[in-house]
């Protein structure tokens, strides 16, 4: 039993890995290798692909700018779930029930059509190409998410720890900040996780409400590989460096998704 | 049904242990005989729940053996060696109805359908739950799935043993006494072997034949609830068992007397010279006051009383001493002196009881409760 | 846990509200306004009711679109359920290993989903990439930007590259909150691995799986930027999914009307799919 599990779990990550693998092993290659011969290794090993981004204008200034409007996102999210989540978790009200299913809703829109009227909407307010803009729009992804983690941490915690403070004369704000968020600090390590990854990977959205100022990675890769035709090298060394935010935040959160946790009914 | 041996046995839960206090079972050797009612008493982490794991095969001891009826289990699994086990905190199958609960434990055995209806029926109206056996288990209180539990613990007839770990922690108090009422009139049925966990010890004097103290990894005292009155073995069952608990006085002891900061106090015995931390140990039953000049002078602190006699908390040398006196006895406010009697103090070194070499006074049959 | 009645509850909803709000219902009405007229040029426009509706509802192209997403996204669900479902148990649960499987899981849910599209664009090709070069030199012949069927499978491994780890990430935490009373007492009851699967782990996967089943699904059926890199929707039309086909409209036709139709009707459809899946899987759990 447990050797079939060992054996399945690394013929998956085996699986996750070899394109990963294949992605670095390109990166590290001349372009005259990889379209020349085909090898499972870098026969000329080479660091050119990744000399050739670090110096190349833009390319840290769209690192910067997407690692910007990331933490904007998830600073903001986080912020306001956690009263939210705490509202779903302690008390019932109007309409509560329709509300969380209304949040997911918004995960629903197909972007090409709404990104025209979010351009209008964000240039009409002026923060159009401002890494606010981008941030805001994927609060939309990340809210619902975002709450529904926290809701289902919230309601792990007793209702007696409240209740007790506010006997010992807490205010509620004293108390939330004080007492309770330090009780669901996995939760908020693994609602944090989820929404780093969802505006760290989207794409379309932060390519629409950015032009110059607040450009993120993704969007400068592209433009520069189509600038200069099918550099496969370069294109390589650009995926990987894309890869190494989001290692980062997982390994940081890695213990508050191995502690568990078993999301609720909203 | 089975006898059931320990031998040798110890447990860490570190892989490689390395000293004494690394074990959360030290060194036991011990024999539950087969169809016998045993308490394991003592207080929260002290090794009862290790001790039941290892019986019922759900960890497996870093050293010794096991054996059921001479017949070495150490390395079978908790369906080979049969046995039932019921947890502190309730485990229901929350999609399963309150029957389909009950039947799982034969239904996994493959019994004869008619059989399992049978059976759960029985139970069923043993912890009061006939009337909803078709529910769902999702959404009941604490206490119906710690019925639950207990009747899943049950329903098997021809286990080995049935191991109970401080069962009716959830359960309201009402319903407790009538629990383990059930429990009692089971084992006078069956006669299984019953091994039931519980640092409460009315639970445990109430529940069993034969009380097992454990205290730090270690079984102290094996014994019936008036031997671990009378003679506790070691100061921690002395403390343990009672309330309050005896009264542990630093002594010199010499022939057939102790002397406590000066003060000398008339044992029930001739000892022989002995080293190391001595104690005379007295329950506060046997403690009494005069005004005379013999005892200990004591600082009175407190007075509770408790209904049918009342309990004097006073002071010793800076040290607590008890003593549980008839009710409506004037307690004079100025100091006063307690007095022991000599045939019921015990004699510990370092923390072990020692028996005179001598008896000089037996104790009179009244015992004051 | 029996919660308290309170309204007032709705003032700690609120930021989050605004804040949604503010980016979703004016977008909303805006492309509903499109949605129902003819826009001929900024100044130029008539109302037209329905009949874009009308349209889009017979469109073949559409038609077949839709039928093409449905089938993609029932197949993503049928494999990456199931399969991150048995991921995670077979996920270790102490040691240094959790972190090391955890972070090696959940990478390519951190990659961005056009560098999805790129790493299996080279993962994927004949000429430089492994797998490509791998399957064609043992006799198989395989080339995603001819074969349609190669196309469409290589955007499902991908999607299953890229997604199934949610599903194991968010079924794996489940696993962990189970407390250990309840494998003991299945074992103290004798009960097979698969009885503890079906009335101990799963029961109490419930939630996340809800979340797992409509995240994948709505995801799913949105998908456009892997592909796009990746087939860039062909050969033919085999891996034009409904987004792409919308994309298509709005921007390379500039045919705002007929797409703010189609994205409304679009929209409808997942609404409606998520809700059967919430419904059907608040059902179960419930008594």
């Amino acid at each position: 039993m447990e050797r079939t599990k060992k054996i399945g779990l690394i013929v998956y990550i085996l699986f996750l890995m070899i394109p990963i693998y294949w992605l670095i092993n390109l990166s590290l290659q001349p372009n005259r290798d990889i379209m020349g011969s085909f090898s499972l290794y870098p026969q000329n090993l080479t660091f050119d692909n990744y000399r050739r981004i670090f110096t190349e204008a833009g390319w840290a200034r769209g690192y910067l700018n997407s690692l910007i409007y990331v933490l904007m996102n998830t600073v903001i999210s986080i912020t306001v779930a956690l009263p939210a989540a705490y509202a779903f978790s302690r008390y019932k009200f109007i309409g509560d029930k329709h509300l969380f299913f209304w949040l997911l809703t918004n995960r629903m829109a197909p972007p090409a059509v709404f990104l025209l009227p979010f351009f209008q909407l964000y240039q009409t307010v002026g923060i159009f190409d401002m890494h606010i803009a981008v941030a805001l729009a994927h609060c939309l992804f990340s809210i619902p998410l975002a709450v529904w983690i926290l809701e289902g941490f919230m309601s792990g915690v007793p209702k007696e720890i409240d209740e007790t403070a506010y006997i010992d004369g807490y205010s509620f704000p004293r108390f939330f900040v004080f007492i309770f968020i330090p009780l669901i600090r996995s939760g908020i390590g693994v609602a944090v996780f989820f929404c780093f990854m969802f505006s760290w990977v989207e794409l379309l959205l932060a390519r629409t409400l950015t032009s110059v100022d607040a450009r993120p990675i993704s969007v400068v890769m592209t433009r520069s590989i189509s600038a200069t035709g099918v550099d496969w090298g370069m294109l390589a060394a650009a995926g990987v460096l894309t890869l190494i935010p989001g290692a980062l935040v997982i390994y940081f959160v890695r213990n508050n998704l191995a502690r568990g946790f078993a999301l609720g009914r909203v | 049904m089975a006898k059931i041996t320990l031998d040798n046995l110890a447990h860490s839960y570190f892989p490689e242990p390395k000293g004494e206090e690394d074990y959360a079972l030290k060194q036991l050797d011990h024999v539950w005989n087969d169809g016998e009612a045993y308490a394991l008493l003592g207080a929260s982490g002290c090794g009862k729940s290790t001790l039941l794991n290892i019986i019922s095969g759900l960890l497996v001891p870093s050293r010794g053996r096991i054996l059921f009826n001479d017949k070495d289990v150490t390395e079978q699994d908790t369906v080979a060696r049969n046995i039932a086990q019921v947890f502190q905190f309730p485990v229901v199958y929350d999609t399963m109805t309150v029957g389909a609960n009950l039947a799982f434990p034969l239904r996994n055995r493959r019994m004869e359908p008619a059989y399992v209806a049978r059976r759960v029926q029985k139970i069923a109206s043993m912890i009061g739950m006939e009337d909803m056996l078709e529910r769902k288990a999702r959404g009941l209180t604490a206490d119906a799935k710690q019925k639950i539990s207990l009747g899943r613990g049950m329903v098997r007839e021809d286990v080995n043993a049935i191991l109970f770990d401080e069962p009716l922690t959830v359960i309201d108090p009402h319903m407790k006494w009538e629990l383990r009422t059930q429990l009692k009139a089971l084992h006078n049925e069956f006669g299984h072997t019953m091994i039931y966990v519980t640092h409460d010890q009315t639970e445990a004097l109430t529940f069993a034949d034969k009380v097992v103290v454990m205290h730090d990894g270690k079984v102290v005292q094996l014994g019936t609830p008036e031997e671990l009155f009378d003679t506790p073995e070691h100061t921690f069952v002395g403390y343990f068992i009672g309330s309050p608990g005896m009264n542990l006085i630093d002594a010199d002891v010499s022939g057939d007397k102790a002397i406590c900061a000066g003060h000398e106090v008339t044992l029930g015995g001739r000892y022989k010279p002995m080293s190391g931390r001595v104690q005379i140990g007295i329950r506060p039953e046997f403690v009494s006051i005069t005004s005379q000049d013999q005892g200990l002078p004591v600082t009175v602190k407190r007075v509770e009383d408790v209904g049918r006699h009342q309990i004097l908390r006073a002071e010793f040398e800076g040290r607590q001493i008890n003593a549980i006196l008839p009710e409506g006895l004037p307690i004079p406010a100025a100091p006063i002196r307690m007095k022991f009697a000599p045939e019921r103090i015990s004699v510990y070194v370092n923390d072990w009881r020692v028996a005179p070499d001598e008896v000089t006074a037996t104790p009179s049959k009244e015992v004051v409760l | 846990m029996n919660k308290v009645e309170n309204n007032r509850a709705w003032f700690l909803v609120l930021p989050v509200l605004l804040l949604v709000a503010f980016s979703a219902v004016i977008p909303l009405m805006t492309v509903v306004n499109y949605s129902i007229q003819d826009i001929l040029d900024p100044h130029t426009r008539f109302f037209v009711g329905d009949e874009w509706f009308r349209e889009m509802l017979r469109d073949s192209q559409l038609q077949s679109a839709l039928g093409r997403q449905l089938i993609f996204s029932f197949s993503v669900l049928a494999i990456q359920i199931p399969l991150g479902i048995a991921i995670a148990l077979c996920m270790p649960t102490r040691g240094i290993w959790v972190a090391i499987s955890l972070v090696l899981v959940a990478l390519p849910l951190l990659v961005p989903w056009n560098v999805v599209g790129t790493i299996w664009q080279l993962f994927a090709r004949g000429d430089i990439g492994l797998l490509g070069v791998t399957l064609n030199s043992i006799g198989i012949e395989y080339n995603y930007t001819r074969g349609s069927t190669a196309a469409w499978f290589t955007v499902l491994a991908m999607d299953v590259w890229h997604w199934t780890s949610l599903v194991v990430l968010l079924c794996y935490s489940g696993l962990r909150a189970i407390p250990d009373a309840y494998y003991q007492a299945a074992r103290i009851d004798g009960a097979s691995r698969i009885a503890v699967f079906r009335y101990i782990q799963l029961p109490r996967l419930a939630g996340v799986l809800t979340i797992a089943v409509l995240l994948r699904f709505m995801d799913s059926f949105m998908i456009y930027a892997e592909p796009f890199v990746l087939t860039g929707g062909g050969p033919g039309s085999s891996t034009t999914f409904l987004s792409q086909h919308l994309a298509t409209m709005a921007i390379a036709q500039f045919d705002v009307s007929r797409a703010a139709a189609f994205s409304l009707i679009y929209f409808l459809i997942i609404l409606a799919i998520s809700w059967v899946f919430y419904t059907i899987i608040t059902r179960a759990t419930k008594d």
